[in-house]
């Protein structure tokens, strides 16, 4: 196995247009794995952590560009305002010690079901900035990223130089189910986002399907929902029986299999369960927020 | 009042700064939570090799054919070793049935098995080449349940079985079957107001001791090999080394190397004979580390178990009889099964008086993984299914659960099924009083100002509740442990202890072959030391087989039996001492042949407390050294048709009061408390004592939730040998543990010591459980439970 180090990101792009199979490493919380298991072999590994601004952050207008490379740590700790839901998603991954390590653009690599910050990306609405020596960057929304289970739409002599995340525009949260606290693969997991500025809702779920999927017929009742009954002018509590309908759409939209660490029926069932509390919650601190504008006014 | 972290009652034993009752540190403590303790996967040897077995990628199958042409002519490797290079007519070893393939011959059992290995000069080359051996296969059918074992045209997992249990199992697919029974269940049951029957299941736990198994085999310049090995029991692991080198045992020189936890999974023997026929062979040093995937086949485990029980009570509460049959899975060899069995059978009526019992246990041959011994070994399984019985029973009769218990509770005096009698405290109604009194925890703790926290509620951090479906269960357990190895084992040990002025102080060193496996024991030793020969200075020299064998550490037993060997061996010391006392200053004071002496800080005193003299001039030039044996009260053999006999040495009793909250449409358990009071008879170091309950009342909190390997029933293949998919509890799973801590002296134990490493991983499961089932209604008949059992989901 050839370890290829990079001093800057145009040599890296170089080496991946020269070495397409290289995989590339950052955190290694994923690539690290597979070897130990003996899963993957790799011909060549491309760090890139000499690569200084794979781990910086720019927080613009509507967007955040979040290098490859941030740690899911400093997520946690530098953007929960313009991005709460994947701070949350953050603090689900891992360890300590992991979370100081991976960073989002491994989980786009890896293109995992079970990778934390799909639900939360997809959710917030996202692009991936991929680049290639050859053709140069290109935005891929995040809609479009998961092609198959591990497979993204990356060509191969693409690497991820970031992501960028629309800012929230309003509440949103993040659930994952795992059979213990802490340091625990997803079972199960899910992000909403709601988007007041759209008068939408926007949604992610994980490990319940081959790929990252949105539930996009829950979606469309629920905005259908919220719209006919002037939920976003009126701030009214949303109906149990539409929160229960938009639960049940969620769970029709996983396609989970039964596997070691739970049952398709149990995934379905979770993720209906965390899509009508991940509602209720973000419901919550949008009337909270709406009211505390009107009371200021 | 309880706390966590303190046990409630400390006796000082001793006059000496550093003797029993005291909670001294261990001298391992520091480096081991620094990260500086070399452990057995730490050493290094110039010029060594590296070993790698293959393991067989298939649970049952006979091999056609085994090429490792390929592997040998890979640069790098010295050695590629099959079943036809094995030197003796010793090809098989195992702890009581010689069972085992050092390296499979023409057939393979269960999935993970070693079919070969290889020595190379760097560990990468030698893996690699190890995957160019062609072992081509003829898969058989898999043998995976009572079912497919007993069926009468079932294929054998081992044919023309010749061991001791061979001639009593109703089939050979049986290792071995232990009924017990006493009195009359037909009768009895007629005087039964209320009958419950239950069926439970136990998933197979694993032991997930976090240092990998590992060892250095030196081949030595006399023909023999040196072993630095972590494991539990170096003189057993001699006795199954040495004949399949073909060396007598006195060529095998084994030392303990650094061992990172045991809890059983190292009585089994696992890379110590290839490793040094890999040594023998090449003639260098040869190192095997497992990792974390090989660790999971390299180990047997906790028998996963089915469990049929019927009891019976008046409708005043009092029970009537108790039927129950045992299924022990014990995998493809039979490693612990048959002493499993005769725990699980034996111990199977939980501490509680019941004369009319009917019992059976039965540990299978199959071929999923091997199990054996861990900590609780078959008590564990019994407990959680005699504990799921007594809530079924109170409830239908109306009663308290705890009430119903200490109703029903043993005490000294009251007859094992066994027809032992107990013969020391039995305190089980107090320890359940003891639980049930401790304060509760504060309700919906996860309320905050700043909304809900969520690390205090099920699922943690992943953030799926916030107060939502949560409900609060809140259950109790008590169960009986044996300590020591019973059925007529001679369970013994040996210590060897030295006297000496050094450095013009007295120093007592003690030399034993006790694996330390994290216990604690070198710290005790040195407390006995301490306290019985008045110094403050001890040395304890490393665990190697130039001393006589100090048993297993396993069983409880190492402080009550080793520590008892070092007792033993002091005194003989002292009274040594005391003679070379006599002699050189026996005339100056009268007291020297009249008085009780004993040896205080580094002086004769009288038992009045008079100094007759210093232990440095005592001593002088001279070294007093001894090495002796000491063994507990013997045990019988259980009656293969009854059951009965005195088989056991003492017992041990914990009681769990468990607290949990539980998610209940997302089927997520957080364990709030976990409140615990146990009898230790004498606490030696008490911070030891407080460590022990927590830690196995940790064991047993992971098997109620979490832990299980996952067999797949098809193919027998192991699903989760991993870390990522075999889950145990992190810091953010383990809850608040008071430990309240008794110390009712046994008289026939070592300082009335009660030995107690197990005891708490028995109870602590079953109140989980039923904690759950309080918060949920549920049934819940198996363990570990996920969160599709509590959905509906599975």
């Amino acid at each position: 196995m050839d370890f290829i180090r990079p001093a800057s990101w145009e040599e890296a792009l170089a080496a991946k247009a020269e070495h397409p199979t290289a995989v590339p490493i950052a955190g290694g919380t994923d690539v690290m794995v597979e070897i130990n298991f003996d899963h993957r072999r790799p011909e060549y590994l491309l760090d890139l952590n000499r690569i200084g601004d794979l781990t910086e952050w720019e927080v613009g207008e509507d967007t955040v560009r979040l290098g490859a490379s941030v740690s899911y740590t400093k997520i946690m700790e530098n953007l929960r305002a313009e991005l709460p839901g994947l701070a949350l998603a953050s603090h689900t991954v891992a360890s300590p010690q992991i979370r100081n390590r991976g960073g989002v653009g491994g989980n786009l690599g890896t293109a995992s079901p079970a990778g934390d910050a799909h639900p939360a990306l997809l959710s917030a609405g996202a692009e991936v900035e991929a680049e290639s020596a050859a053709r140069g960057t290109r935005l891929i929304p995040i809609d479009e990223f998961y092609t198959g289970v591990k497979r993204n739409a990356l060509q191969p002599d693409e690497l991820i130089r970031a992501v960028h995340i629309k800012k929230a525009d309003g509440p949103q949260q993040y659930s994952k189910v795992g059979t213990r606290n802490a340091m625990v693969i997803a079972v199960c997991a899910f992000g909403l986002a709601l988007h007041p500025e759209t008068r939408t809702v926007r949604t992610g779920i994980g490990s319940a399907a081959p790929t990252p999927v949105r539930a996009k017929t829950a979606e469309d009742f629920l905005n259908a929902a919220l719209e006919e009954g002037g939920f976003w002018d009126n701030g009214k509590i949303i109906t149990p029986s539409a929160a229960k309908q938009f639960a049940d759409l969620c769970s029709a939209a996983c396609n989970p299999i039964d596997d070691v660490r739970g049952t398709a029926s149990y995934r379905r069932h979770a993720v209906g369960v965390m899509a009508r509390r991940t509602l209720t919650w973000t419901w919550e601190s949008y009337r909270d927020a709406r009211r505390a504008s009107e009371g200021a006014a | 009042m309880p706390t966590n972290g303190a046990p409630t009652k400390i006796t000082q034993g001793s006059q000496t700064k550093g003797g029993i009752g005291e909670s001294t540190l261990r001298p391992d403590g520091t480096l081991k939570v620094t990260g500086e303790f070399a452990y057995s996967s730490d050493m290094w040897h110039e010029d060594m090799l590296w070993g790698q077995i293959l393991r067989s990628t298939v649970a049952h199958a006979e091999i056609v054919s085994i090429d490792t042409g390929e592997a040998l002519a890979t640069p790098g490797v010295y050695a590629v070793l099959t079943y036809d290079d094995l030197p003796t007519a010793v090809k098989n070893y195992g702890l009581e049935i010689q069972d085992t393939p050092v390296l499979a011959h023409g057939k393979v059992r269960h999935h993970g098995e070693p079919v070969a290995l290889v020595a190379a000069d760097h560990p990468e080359t030698a893996r690699r080449a190890a995957a160019k051996i062609k072992v081509e296969y003829k898969e058989l059918p898999v043998i995976t349940d009572e079912a497919s074992a007993t069926a009468p045209d079932a294929i054998l997992v081992h044919e023309g079985r010749d061991d001791h249990h061979s001639g009593h199992v109703p089939h050979p697919n049986i290792v071995h079957r232990q009924p017990i029974i006493r009195g009359n269940v037909e009768e009895a049951r007629k005087r039964a107001d209320v009958i419950v029957e239950g069926e439970y299941t136990f998933g197979m736990q694993d032991q997930a001791f976090l240092g990998p198994e590992s060892g250095l085999a030196v081949p030595e310049e006399d023909g023999g090999v040196h072993l630095y090995i972590a494991t539990q029991w170096l003189h057993s692991d001699l006795r199954q080394i040495a004949p399949v080198l073909g060396l007598p045992e006195e060529k095998v020189r084994m030392t303990l190397a650094g061992v990172g936890g045991a809890f059983g999974g190292r009585e089994d023997l696992s890379m110590q004979i290839h490793a040094c026929l890999l040594a023998l062979r090449t003639g260098k040093p040869v190192k095997i580390v497992y990792n974390r995937f090989e660790s999971f086949f390299g180990h047997v485990h906790r028998h996963p178990a089915k469990l049929y029980y019927e009891h019976g009570a008046t409708k005043d509460g009092k029970l009537t009889h108790m039927k129950c049959k045992i299924v022990l899975d014990g995998g493809a060899y039979a490693s612990a099964s048959p002493a499993v069995v005769g725990n699980a059978s034996s111990l199977s009526v939980g501490p509680y008086v019941i004369d009319d019992v009917d019992i059976e246990a039965i540990a299978l041959y199959t071929n999923n993984p091997p199990c054996g011994a861990m900590r609780g070994f078959g008590a564990v399984q019994a407990c959680f299914a005699y504990e799921a019985q007594m809530d079924k029973l109170a409830k239908k009769l109306g009663m308290d659960p705890v009430e119903f218990r200490q109703l029903n509770a043993m005490e000294q005096g009251t007859l094992m099924p066994t027809g032992q009698p107990v013969d020391s405290p039995a305190p089980v109604a107090e320890l359940l009083r003891r639980v049930k009194a401790m304060p509760m925890p504060p309700e919906r703790q996860w309320e905050s100002s700043e909304g809900a926290d969520v690390r205090q509620l099920p699922g943690g951090l992943s953030n799926t509740t916030h107060g939502e479906g949560v409900v609060r269960g809140i259950g109790y357990a008590v169960g009986i442990k044996n300590v020591g190895f019973s059925e007529g084992f001679d369970d013994y040990s040996t210590a060897k202890v030295r006297m000496e002025v050094v450095n013009g102080e007295p120093v007592a060193t003690v030399h034993t072959a006790m694996a330390e496996v994290g216990q604690g024991g070198v710290t005790v030793h040195a407390q006995i030391a301490r306290t019985e020969l008045g110094v403050t200075q001890v040395t304890i020299h490393p665990a190697d087989t130039r001393v006589g064998s100090a048993g297993s550490t396993s069983a409880s037993r190492q402080t009550y039996v080793t520590g008892g060997a070092v007792k033993h061996t002091s005194e003989l010391v002292r009274e040594k001492v005391l003679e070379l006392g006599r002699r050189k200053f026996g005339t100056y004071h009268p007291a020297w042949a009249t008085a009780e002496l004993l040896l205080e800080g580094g002086k004769v005193v009288t038992d009045g407390g008079e100094v007759l003299g210093d232990l440095v001039d005592v001593l002088g030039d001279e070294a007093v050294e001894i090495e002796a044996e000491w063994r507990h009260r013997p045990t019988e053999a259980f009656d293969l048709r009854t059951g009965q006999g005195n088989g056991h040495v003492q017992y041990s009793f914990a009681a769990h009061r468990a607290v949990v909250e539980v998610d209940t449409e997302l089927g997520l358990v957080k364990v709030i408390e976990l409140a615990c009071a146990q009898d230790v008879g004498k606490a030696l170091n008490p911070l030891s004592v407080v460590g022990q309950i927590q830690g196995g009342t940790i064991q047993g909190l992971g098997v109620a939730v979490m832990e299980e390997i996952i067999v797949d029933p098809k193919t027998a293949k192991v699903r989760n040998p991993s870390f990522t998919d075999y889950l145990i509890p992190t810091i953010l799973d383990t809850p608040t543990i008071p430990v309240d801590v008794l110390e009712l002296a046994d008289d026939h134990a070592p300082y009335g010591l009660r030995g107690i490493g197990e005891a708490p991983t028995l109870s602590s499961t079953p109140a989980v459980l039923a904690a759950i089932r309080n918060a949920t209604g549920l049934e819940l008949n198996r363990t570990p439970v996920r969160p599709e059992h509590l959905t509906g989901t599975a």
